[in-house]
């Protein structure tokens, strides 16, 4: 199912907190316009796994190479590789003391170093993609869940990111605005976007996913188209993990 | 009342010369101190180990010396290495060198209330430290500051009167020359502690302004 070469390449990696061995030797190769979305019970390593993709967790061993490059360490080096990999969180994280349109505007200015106006119209452009064009000049704090997490979207898409990671994001919202979030997300699937999606929403790992990884325990135990991942799970893991999840 | 009121008039350029030098005192030590405090607060949240070490060691080191042995540092046992800085310079550096101890954990106390995901998306979008700081975190950690930064820039304007006591003619100074010309001292007291209720009022009005101000701005 991989559609292109491999973008983000993961090879034996493995994390501890602690005595925790929250990756335990994972390997995973997510090609260029693939989209993989990544399911498992929660402790299972699977935020952490996508948080290691541009390293806001460091890895104890193994390697990550994105984009064919090793994943720096630190520094300039590693701030660049961030600027190309765009991240949505669970709890949003928007810039609380900034505008919806200043939230967008801010990275392509200061770290792309792109004038403001030119980033500011292209800022607009994106939100009106994702459908809150009328909030700019709002702060986060009096928007809805839903549109918060939309603007989160399009200021991580403002860095026109090479991948897109998303670490639960439709966890923190209330059921009615899921929909809206899982909208902009199907649509920048289909649009060819590179994509690692941390979520419990199985609708959308059914109709947009091309691969379903899952993890158990810190270790990648499964990890197949998703047609066959519903209907046939090897594991016992998965099929216990679907049975709970699907009978209600 | 008259007697009151003679005791300023008479001494009014030795009131006026204390005063002005205690006022000097404070400035420099102000910015020095918020400048370096603001450094070594920058340090302490680094994600280097090194700078880590160093300004946990500063604070622990200057914030529990009695702030006159760092004076009696500066002006006895520094000249001893063969540099001479005068006696108003030493009590600048002096001032400056503890001051900024305690500004520097007020920085990293406002830095903690700034909630870790606004870093954290900061850095997903490639920031560098410097820009994390300077345009997500310490913007929104103002706020949580203003109360003990005023608190910490009050006492060092209370604290400038040590210098007195390493031969500094600032308001701490005036008691001592004031016994030597005979006037009475509940009354010179009682204008010294009038002349710091007015130097501090200005400190008051700028915490309301800047509690107001940043109060509205999320």
């Amino acid at each position: 199912m991989t559609t292109g070469d491999p973008l983000i390449v993961l090879d034996g990696v493995n994390k501890w907190f602690g005595p925790l061995h929250v990756l335990d030797d994972v390997s995973l190769s997510v090609g260029r316009g693939e989209v993989v979305v990544v399911i498992g019970p929660s402790g299972s390593g699977k935020s952490t796994l996508c948080r290691t993709i541009n390293r806001l967790e460091p890895i104890d061993s193994g390697t990550i190479t994105f984009d064919g490059q090793p994943l720096p360490a630190e520094g300039k080096p590693l701030a660049k590789l961030r600027s190309e990999v765009g991240m949505v969180f669970q709890s949003f994280n928007l810039f609380a003391h900034k505008t919806i349109l200043e939230n967008v505007a801010l990275g392509p200015v200061k770290v792309r170093k792109e004038k403001p106006a030119a980033a500011r119209e292209r800022g607009l452009a994106l939100l009106d993609r994702v459908g809150i064009a009328n909030q700019a000049d709002k702060y986060p704090a009096q928007l809805s869940g839903g549109q918060q997490q939309r603007a989160a979207i399009a200021r991580a898409l403002a860095m026109q990111p090479k991948a897109m990671l998303f670490d639960e994001p439709t966890s923190a919202l209330d059921p009615e605005m899921v929909g809206e979030v899982l909208d902009v997300m199907t649509s920048l699937a289909s649009e060819g976007m590179t994509m690692v999606v941390v979520t419990h929403e199985m609708g959308f790992a059914r109709h947009a996913a091309n691969r379903v990884i899952f993890m158990a325990d810190g270790k990648l135990v499964e990890d197949a188209p998703p047609t066959e991942f519903f209907a046939n799970p090897r594991s016992e893991r998965a099929k216990d993990f679907l049975s709970k999840i699907l009978t209600h | 009342m008259g007697e009151f009121f003679r005791v300023l008039t008479d001494n009014a350029s030795l009131f006026r010369e204390g005063f002005y030098n205690t006022v000097k005192l404070f400035l420099i030590a102000g910015v020095g101190s918020l400048v370096l405090g603001m450094l070594l607060g920058a340090m302490r949240v680094s994600p280097v180990p090194a700078l880590r070490a160093f300004g946990a060691t500063y604070v622990n080191l200057v914030r529990n010396t009695p702030l006159t042995l760092v004076f009696a540092f500066l002006v006895f046992a520094v000249p001893k290495l063969d540099v001479n800085i005068d006696y108003f310079n030493s009590a600048c550096i002096a001032l400056t060198a503890y001051t900024s101890a305690f500004i520097c954990e007020v920085v990293r106390s406002g830095v903690n209330t700034v909630a870790t995901g606004q870093a954290e998306a900061a850095r997903a979008l490639g920031m560098t430290f410097a820009q994390v700081l300077t345009l997500i975190v310490l913007p929104q950690a103002l706020r949580a500051m203003v109360p003990p930064m005023m608190s910490v820039l009050i006492a060092m304007l209370k604290n400038t009167t040590i210098a007195a006591g390493f031969s500094v003619l600032e308001a701490g100074a005036i008691p001592a020359y004031m016994s030597e010309r005979g006037e009475p001292q509940f009354i010179v007291l009682t204008w010294i502690v009038i002349g710091f209720l007015i130097l501090i009022l200005p400190l008051v009005v700028l915490q309301r302004i800047l509690e107001r101000k940043w109060a509205v701005a999320r």
